[in-house]
């Protein structure tokens, strides 16, 4: 096996030294009646170039070609050479968690700089070092609310993606956390009015997405003034980094749970991403995750260390913050390589060019559909309402090597035959209007809204 | 220094800034093509929501950010380096074939809800590691939705709930032996069990006659490590299985030591209900510094019908698809499907090794473990003489005498070229050296190790002081974590 770097007269070496004649006699503590006695039941050792070839097969019959208008939480932005030239430096892909400050010194600088960048996107104090992506860290933002308030409901945002929601009444359910939600208005945001019914003293926290599902860029200032009146906190999930460049950051958050993975993560079929989770300085120590802090060694020389750990569970076992262990740490490199190539120019002039690709596109699409949510800004994505399904629409795109946005029935059933679209700096003039010439210019035939609820409860 | 290091030698490195001290406005490393539609006026599209200033971004040239991280990393100790013999956290090689392939374009660049028809590259993959895993741990059923090994515990657990539920009774506790990792009890807590502990008897495993008086109706699973944090394989697994079904319990295996186990023995076959696996420990995939993992769990046939949401099925065209429709399941654990670049990773390392490889890599890690005990029997404490599989656990019992205790023969080792071993874990050997080399050691590189754990057992007892101060050869000296914690400073600022 070419991993394996020993000789058969090393094997025997070995195991002469160690007094004993036989591998197996090393397995004599497992019962004999348990031991396999046979191979394994998986195909044979293949060579490196079959693996090479058996993955580009995969590669074949998994949408390579295609030009695709999908976001919705998973979002394909141009990602710089030089992030996978230095991620794949064996020092940061095969180092360990920097527990031994002496020799690990590259990743923990690197956390601390990741850490402080992600604190000057959001406008939050202190940032962690990473959590498993957006969904967990939505949830576990909450489960720090409902800590640091002592309260125990929450009220959730039928505008945040709802992957996220599904997730966190799976965390929230066995914590005896009520979930209940606040709906959204015609443009798409956050009903203020639902939002103010649905917040009892009871309430933890108000969780909003920005820009939410729909692309829609909530009016966080408000969301907050009535959480805060009510003594509850106001978490904000954030699904798309790169709006950070020209979208303000929800400075009235108590606390911000981003996914990071448009920041130079690969889309990768949903996974491995990057979540984070900043807050105020006040808030910390109910934080999850690891923390990288400065700190000096016996020399006085600058060193960074990861710190407050008496919140982590190898520490504090069942009264952790958090059973999280491993994080996402290569990914956070990813990002913050990436926050670091586009810097405080780039990301700005990057967000704008998603901006006019999306306002260029929802533009040619109205005279095909009906563009939903159009009072308040959003950022690169937007609903389209049309005549035809929209699952019948994206089978004549793929037609033509098209993948068409994100049908919404199965996710709100009232917006009829919706579909979510996204552009990024990626997406070209001549792919929108390719797609926009596929889909029927048939707009004064859409039927209202509320025709299609009716339809859908019948 | 007295004694020569022969692994190590010191040599120049780059002394490097933060990344913000290296800023000045101007300086880009970015591109951008011209824009193909119109401008668009973000003040008007964005109103009160445009962001004017992105405050101290950085802004600095691709040299410089090439160096940056060139610098950075050669202050890291890695696998690609040496031997890190970390015990529990199964520090193996990681094969460069996995990241080629977790590069190709289709699978790289898969978007999540791209149409099933065109995204059956990556549900063969799922499906096919999903097979080979269950094959491979005995079990019948698989998600590989979990992120991490601890996320795998928490959907491990859940779906334990959910079946006392679908019994009438959801049960109360969890019982966890005294070895176990810090994650067991802390995802016990988050899925609302109380955890009691169950102590360990004299050859480090679990003792039987007190969870015999433990178990009761209450119990709703033990989470159980084996082999266990010690190395060692509870011998009675199979008694402990019998005494849990009794009363209706479930067993759960944490998985993060399957490394010793994989294709010697499947845990599906000694009374396993439920477990994770470590993609990162077990199966290769690089650890980055800290994650990412995955966690897959692991299940018998009647705790199918709780998996998280989706499954992938085999529709009627014999295509692939994700069925939703699972009104018994936990739920979602996480968006998506769970991190899929690590099962490509997983799946590259399967194949390469097929069934006689992951038998001999098993294999050579437990002789690895059990050459280094031999190494090094007699010049540190063994507190159990129990046999050891993939990992020995020492103490610092004899060096303690003279004011050395582990965490400074850990660090001494630095300056001997090894990363440290893991320290002061599991908890019930005071001051615990916990080894564990893998199977990705030679013979070479595990004399050298034993030689300078050796030397510097000696070196305790001809001069403490020289391991006291330890390491002497990093760019810092040990760090000050008192103050780090007291005043956490936790980014940059701006001097002003």
């Amino acid at each position: 096996m070419r991993y394996l770097p020993k000789s058969p007269a090393d094997r025997k070496a070995m195991l002469q030294a160690i007094g004993l004649r036989s591998i197996d006699e090393l397995f004599a503590p497992i019962p004999a009646e348990y031991r396999l006695t046979r191979d394994l039941k998986i195909p044979r050792q293949m060579a490196e170039s079959e693996i090479v070839d058996y993955f580009r097969q995969r590669s074949r019959e998994n949408g390579d070609g295609y030009t695709s208008f999908l976001g919705a939480g998973a979002y394909f932005h141009y990602r710089p050479v030089i992030i996978d030239s230095l991620i794949s430096r064996g020092e940061f892909l095969t180092a360990y968690t920097p527990y031994q400050a002496e020799i690990s010194q590259g990743t923990l600088q690197s956390i601390f700089e990741f850490q402080t960048m992600i604190c000057e996107l959001t406008g939050m104090e202190v940032a962690n070092a990473s959590m498993y992506d957006g969904s967990t860290a939505a949830a576990e933002a909450v489960m720090m609310a409902v800590r640091l308030t002592g309260r125990r409901s929450v009220v959730v945002a039928r505008s945040l993606h709802p992957e996220y929601r599904e997730v966190l009444a799976t965390y929230a359910t066995h914590q005896s956390i009520p979930l209940t939600s606040a709906g959204f208005g015609d443009d798409g945001r956050v009903n203020l009015k639902e939002l103010e019914r649905s917040i009892t003293p009871g309430t933890a926290c108000v969780l909003v997405q920005s820009p939410n599902f729909f692309g829609t860029i909530e009016d966080v200032a408000a969301i907050a003034e009535i959480a805060h009146e009510h003594g509850a906190m106001l978490v904000v999930s954030i699904a798309e980094a790169v709006s950070l460049g020209i979208v303000e950051p929800p400075r009235q958050a108590d606390v911000i749970a981003m996914e990071a993975q448009s920041f130079g993560v690969p889309l990768g079929f949903g996974g491995p991403y990057c979540g984070v989770i900043a807050t105020r300085e006040k808030y910390v120590r109910q934080m999850p995750g690891r923390l990288v802090g400065q700190t000096v060694d016996k020399h006085g020389k600058r060193g960074f260390v990861l710190t407050l750990a008496t919140r982590e569970q190898h520490i504090r076992r069942e009264k952790a913050t958090s059973n999280i262990c491993t994080n996402q740490a290569l990914v956070a490199l990813m990002v913050n390589i990436f926050m670091t190539v586009y810097g405080k120019v780039g990301l700005k002039e990057l967000a704008k060019q998603n901006l006019a690709k999306t306002a260029y596109a929802a533009k040619r699409f109205s005279d095909h559909g009906k563009i939903l949510f159009g009072g308040a800004p959003r950022f690169n994505e937007f609903v389209v309402q049309t005549t035809e399904d929209p699952r019948a629409i994206n089978s004549r795109l793929l037609g033509h090597k098209v993948v068409g946005g994100l049908p919404l029935k199965k996710f709100y059933p009232e917006l009829g035959n919706a579909a979510l679209w996204c552009c990024t700096e990626l997406t070209t003039r001549t792919a929108i209007d390719t797609a926009i010439g596929l889909v029927p210019a048939d707009e004064r035939s859409v039927r209202s809204g509320k025709e299609e609820v009716e339809e859908v409860a019948r | 220094m007295k004694h020569v290091t022969r692994k190590a030698t010191r040599h120049v490195n780059q002394n490097e800034g933060l990344i913000f001290e290296k800023s000045s406005p101007g300086k880009a490393a970015w591109k951008l093509p011209p824009l193909d539609v119109p401008e668009v006026d973000a003040a008007k599209l964005l109103g009160q929501s445009e962001r004017k200033d992105l405050g101290e971004m950085p802004e600095v040239s691709e040299i410089e950010i090439i160096r940056h991280f060139t610098r950075l990393s050669t202050w890291n100790y890695a696998i690609d380096l040496g031997m890190y013999p970390l015990g529990s956290c199964t520090m193996k090689y990681n094969p460069r074939v996995n990241e080629a392939v977790a590069r190709v374009e289709g699978i790289a660049n898969g978007h999540p809800y791209q149409p099933e028809e065109i995204s059956q590259g990556a549900l063969l993959i799922l499906k096919t590691l999903s097979e080979q895993l269950i094959e491979i741990t005995g079990m019948d059923a698989i998600t590989l939705q979990p992120a991490a090994g601890a996320h795998g515990e928490m959907t491990g657990l859940l779906m334990v709930r959910a079946y006392h539920e679908s019994q009438g009774n959801a049960r109360k506790k969890i019982l966890i032996p005294d070895s176990a990792h810090g994650t067991n009890p802390a995802t016990a807590a988050m899925v609302n069990y109380a955890v009691e502990n169950l102590k360990s008897d004299a050859r480090g495993m679990v003792d039987l006659a007190a969870l015999e008086s433990q178990m009761n109706e209450d119990v709703a699973a033990l989470m159980l490590t084996n082999p266990n944090t010690l190395g060692v394989f509870e011998q009675d697994i199979h008694k402990i299985a019998d005494i849990l079904h009794a009363k209706g319990g479930l067993l759960y295996m944490d998985g993060a030591n399957m490394n010793a186990l994989v294709g010697k023995v499947r845990p599906g076959d000694f009374g396993v209900d439920v477990m994770h696996l470590n993609l990162h420990k077990t199966f290769s995939t690089p650890h980055g510094g800290g994650g990412p993992g995955s966690g897959p769990v692991a299940i018998k046939k009647k705790l199918e019908p709780f998996l998280p949401t989706p499954i992938v099925i085999t529709k009627a065209d014999g295509t692939f698809g994700f069925e939703y429709n699972r009104p018994h399941s936990v739920g979602r654990v996480r968006a998506f499907y769970g991190n899929f670049g690590m099962f490509v990773r997983a799946l590259a390392y399967i194949q390469a090794n097929g069934p006689d490889g992951l038998r001999q890599t098993t294999e050579d890690a437990v002789l690895n473990a059990n050459y280094i005990r031999k190494g090094l029997e007699g010049t540190y404490d063994l507190p159990y003489a129990t046999p050891t599989m993939h990992e020995v656990v020492f103490s610092d019992r004899l060096q303690a005498k003279k004011g050395v205790r582990t965490m400074d023969i850990a660090k001494r080792l630095i300056d001997y070229g090894f990363h440290p071993y893991t320290t002061a874990f599991p908890l019930i050997v005071p001051g615990a050296l916990m080894i564990e080399p893998t199977e990705s050691e030679p013979k070479e590189e595990l004399d050298l190790f034993i030689e300078a754990m050796k030397s510097i057992a000696e070196e305790v007892e001809e001069d403490p002081q020289i391991v006291l101060d330890a390491p002497h050869s990093t760019r810092v000296s040990r760090l000050d974590e008192t103050a780090a914690a007291r005043k956490p400073v936790l980014r940059w600022k701006p001097e002003n």
